[in-house]
C-alpha cells in the first residue's frame, strides 16, 4: 500500500432525536455506523449510496463541519478529531470542499472575485496585489475568463457557478478535496465537463478527492476506488474495475443492476429490491441489508458482518465470504 | 462503431457557456433600486422624507424667525402673509417652530433607532447563530422588554432618568430593541443553515468573519425596512413624549409638545395645532411609504 494521505477508522455519528415537552433524548439516528477506509495520495475514492445513507455526513466529517461520535480521522498522520476548533481551522487550508448546490453554496452578495479572495485573506496572504493575481490565475484554471471576477453569482450559469465553487476549493493549495456531489445539481451535458475539469485539475495538481455521488455511471468515471454505503455502514469498497465488473456485495450487484446501459439488444437481469430502506433511527440487528437481500441466510439477521478483504485490495462486508457460521 | 464512439466523446472541459462581455456586473443592490424606482407610492414617500430632511437640514435659511422669539402682542396671530402658519400663545412663529421642528423630530427618529438597530441586531445575531442558551437568554430578555406596552416602558425609563429630549430618545430606543433583535434573530436562523456559510466554515474562516461579511449583510434587507417603519414610530413615540410633558422641554419647538401647549386653544386658535399635527403626519406618511415599498423592492416574492 502506498501512502495514505487520509485514514478514517471506526468512524461515526450519532443524531440524537430529542423530543416531549422537555425535549428529552428519546432515541438517535446512527447516521455513519463505524466505517473505515484510506484514501492514498494522488488518487480519487468514489463514495456512492442512496440518499440519507451517511455519504455526506462522513465527508462533511472529515473537516469537522460535523463532530464525529466516534472514530479517528488521521490526516496525514495527525488525527484531526483531536484537534482544538483553532487547530481545525487552520488544517482547513489542507483539506477543502466542493458543494453540491452551486446555486446555495455561494454568497449571493459577494462578487466572484470576493468569494475567491476571502480563503486567500483568511489563510493569511496578506498582500491585495498577490490575491488579484492569484483570483485571475484561479478563474483561468477551472476555464473562466478574468473579466468574470467583479460579477455576482446569479449571473452565472449552474455550470460556471461550480467552477467559481471548484476554484474557490483550489485557492489555498489544499491536499485533499472532499466533493459532494458536485455534479448532481447540473444538467447532464454539464457533468461531463465539469468531471473531465475536476480530473484535469487532478493531475496537474496532484490532488487526492474523496468524490461522493450516488450517480454509479459518474463515479465508475472519475474514481481509483469505489466504496458503497448502505445505512451509514460500508458495505463493499473495491478499485473501480474491480467492484463494476465483479461485485461482491449482493447490494452492490443490485445497484449496478439499475444502470441502464445504452444499447438496445443487450438484456440484462435486473435485481429489483423488496420494500424501502430502513429507518436510520431504528436500523436491523445483524446485516442492515439483511431485510431486503435475495441472497440472505440465517446469520444475516443477528450478527454483523465483518468489513473484511474478501480479494486482495476488495474489501466487503457480507455473510457469503465469511468463515462458515 | 467508431461513428457512436466519436459522438459519445465528452465534451472539452472549457465553459460551456461564455456571458456576453459587454454586460455589466449587477450588484444585487442595483436590482433594488431598479425595483424601488418603480413604486410611485415609495417614491412619493421617499420624496417627503427627503423634503423633511431638506427643512431640518437648512432650517435656519428657511425659518423667517427664531424658535424662541416671542412677542406677545402678536399672541394667536392667524395666517398671514407675515406669519404663514399664523403664531401661538406667546406670539412665536409657528412656521418657524414646524421647521425647526423637523430637526428635533428626525434627529430624535434617525438616532433612536440607530441605537436599537445597532443593539438589537447585534444580540440578534448572537442569539441565532449560537443558539442554545445564549439564545434562551437574550431571547427571555426581549420577551420581558416586549411585556410592557411599549408607551409605559418609556414613560418609566424617562422616570427614573428625568424628563429630557435625551432621555426620551434614550427611552425609545431600549424600548425598539427587542423588535429589532427579534427581526434579526429570525433572519439568522434561516441565513445560517445556507450552504454559503457551510461553505465559509469549510474555508476556514473565523466565526466572526463569518457574522460581519457573510451573515449579516444576508439579513440586511428586513433591517432596513424595520428600520425605515421605526422612524416614523419613533417620531409619534418623541411627539406622544413630549405631549406628555416627558421628552423636549420648553422652549424647545418639539411637535408634540406644541400640540400639548396648544390644546388649550384648539376653539380660538386651531392653527396652533393644526400645522405641528400635519407635519408629524407628513413625517411618518413619509417613513411608512418608504419602508412598505423597501420592502416590496428588497423581497419581491413577498409582494404576490
Amino acid at each position: 500500500m502506498t501512502e495514505a494521505l487520509l485514514e478514517v477508522k471506526h468512524l461515526k455519528k450519532v443524531f440524537p432525536i430529542h423530543g416531549g415537552l422537555f425535549g428529552r433524548r428519546v432515541g438517535e439516528v446512527k447516521a455513519v455506523d463505524d466505517i473505515s477506509f484510506y484514501i492514498k495520495k494522488g488518487e480519487t475514492l468514489g463514495l456512492v449510496g442512496e440518499s440519507g445513507c451517511g455519504k455526506s455526513t462522513t465527508g462533511r466529517m472529515l473537516l469537522r463541519l460535523l463532530e464525529p461520535t466516534e472514530g479517528t480521522i488521521r490526516f496525514e498522520g495527525q488525527d484531526l478529531t483531536k484537534l482544538s476548533r483553532e487547530e481545525m481551522r487552520k488544517m482547513r487550508k489542507e483539506i477543502q470542499m466542493v458543494f453540491q448546490d452551486p446555486f446555495a453554496s455561494l454568497n449571493p452578495r459577494h462578487t466572484v472575485e470576493k468569494i475567491l479572495e476571502e480563503p486567500l485573506i483568511v489563510h493569511g496572504l496578506k498582500s491585495k496585489t498577490e490575491r488579484k493575481k492569484r483570483v485571475q490565475e484561479l478563474l483561468e484554471i477551472v476555464g473562466l475568463s478574468s473579466w468574470h471576477a467583479n460579477r455576482y453569482p446569479h449571473q452565472f450559469s449552474g455550470g460556471q457557478r461550480q467552477r467559481i465553487g471548484i476554484a474557490r476549493a483550489l485557492a489555498v493549495h489544499p491536499k485533499l478535496i472532499v466533493a459532494d456531489e458536485p455534479v448532481s445539481a447540473l444538467d447532464v451535458s454539464i457533468q461531463a465537463q465539469v468531471l473531465n475539469l475536476l480530473q484535469d485539475l487532478q493531475k496537474e495538481f496532484g490532488l487526492t478527492y474523496l468524490f461522493i455521488a450516488h450517480d454509479l455511471g459518474v463515479v465508475r468515471h472519475i474514481s481509483d476506488r469505489v466504496g458503497v454505503m448502505y445505512l451509514g455502514q460500508m458495505m463493499e469498497l473495491a478499485d473501480s474495475e474491480a467492484l463494476y465488473d465483479s461485485p461482491k456485495h449482493p447490494y452492490t450487484e443490485a445497484l449496478l443492476s439499475a444502470v441502464p446501459v445504452p444499447d438496445v439488444d443487450i438484456k440484462k437481469e435486473r435485481i429489483v429490491l423488496k420494500g424501502d430502506v430502513p429507518s436510520p433511527a431504528n436500523p436491523p440487528a445483524g446485516c442492515p441489508f439483511h431485510l431486503r437481500c435475495p441472497k440472505v441466510m440465517e446469520a444475516c439477521a443477528s450478527i454483523r458482518p465483518a468489513f473484511r478483504e474478501v480479494e486482495p485490495g476488495h474489501y466487503a462486508a457480507c455473510h457469503l465470504y465469511g468463515e462458515q457460521l | 462503431m467508431a461513428e457512436i464512439a466519436e459522438q459519445t466523446q465528452l465534451p472539452p472541459s472549457g465553459p460551456e457557456m461564455n456571458i456576453q462581455q459587454e454586460d455589466k456586473a449587477v450588484s444585487p443592490w442595483v436590482d433594488v433600486w431598479r425595483r424601488f424606482r418603480k413604486n410611485k407610492a415609495a417614491l412619493f414617500g421617499a420624496a417627503l422624507v427627503s423634503f423633511f430632511i431638506l427643512l431640518a437640514i437648512f432650517a435656519d435659511l428657511i425659518a423667517p424667525y427664531g424658535f424662541k422669539e416671542t412677542a406677545l402682542s402678536n399672541k394667536h396671530l392667524p395666517p398671514s402673509s407675515d406669519h404663514w402658519f399664523g403664531t401661538d400663545e406667546f406670539g412665536r412663529d409657528i412656521f418657524s417652530r414646524v421647521v425647526y421642528g423637523a430637526r428635533i423630530s428626525l434627529w430624535v427618529g434617525f438616532i433612536s433607532v440607530a441605537g436599537s438597530v445597532v443593539v438589537g441586531s447585534s444580540l440578534g445575531i448572537i442569539a441565532g447563530y449560537y443558539g442554545r442558551w445564549v439564545d434562551a437568554l437574550i431571547s427571555r430578555l426581549f420577551d420581558i422588554l416586549l411585556a410592557f406596552p411599549s408607551i409605559l416602558l418609556a414613560i418609566a425609563v424617562v422616570a427614573m432618568l428625568g424628563p429630557s429630549l435625551r432621555n426620551a430618545l434614550i427611552a425609545i430606543a431600549i424600548i425598539n430593541v427587542p423588535t429589532f433583535g427579534r427581526l434579526v434573530r429570525s433572519k439568522v436562523l434561516t441565513v445560517k443553515e445556507e450552504e454559503y456559510i457551510t461553505a465559509a466554515k469549510a474555508i476556514g474562516m473565523k466565526d466572526s468573519r463569518i457574522l460581519l461579511h457573510h451573515v449579516l449583510p444576508n439579513s440586511l434587507a428586513p433591517i432596513i425596512v424595520q428600520g425605515t417603519l421605526a422612524i416614523a414610530t419613533a417620531i409619534i413615540e418623541a411627539a406622544a413624549l413630549g405631549f406628555l410633558g416627558m421628552g423636549a422641554q420648553p422652549p424647545t419647538p418639539e411637535w408634540g409638545k406644541m400640540l400639548a401647549d396648544s390644546k388649550d386653544f384648539i376653539m380660538q386658535a386651531p392653527w396652533t395645532v393644526f400645522f405641528p399635527g400635519i407635519a408629524i403626519m407628513l413625517t411618518v406618511l413619509g417613513f411608512n411609504l418608504m419602508g412598505d415599498g423597501l420592502r416590496d423592492a428588497l423581497d419581491p416574492r413577498m409582494k404576490n
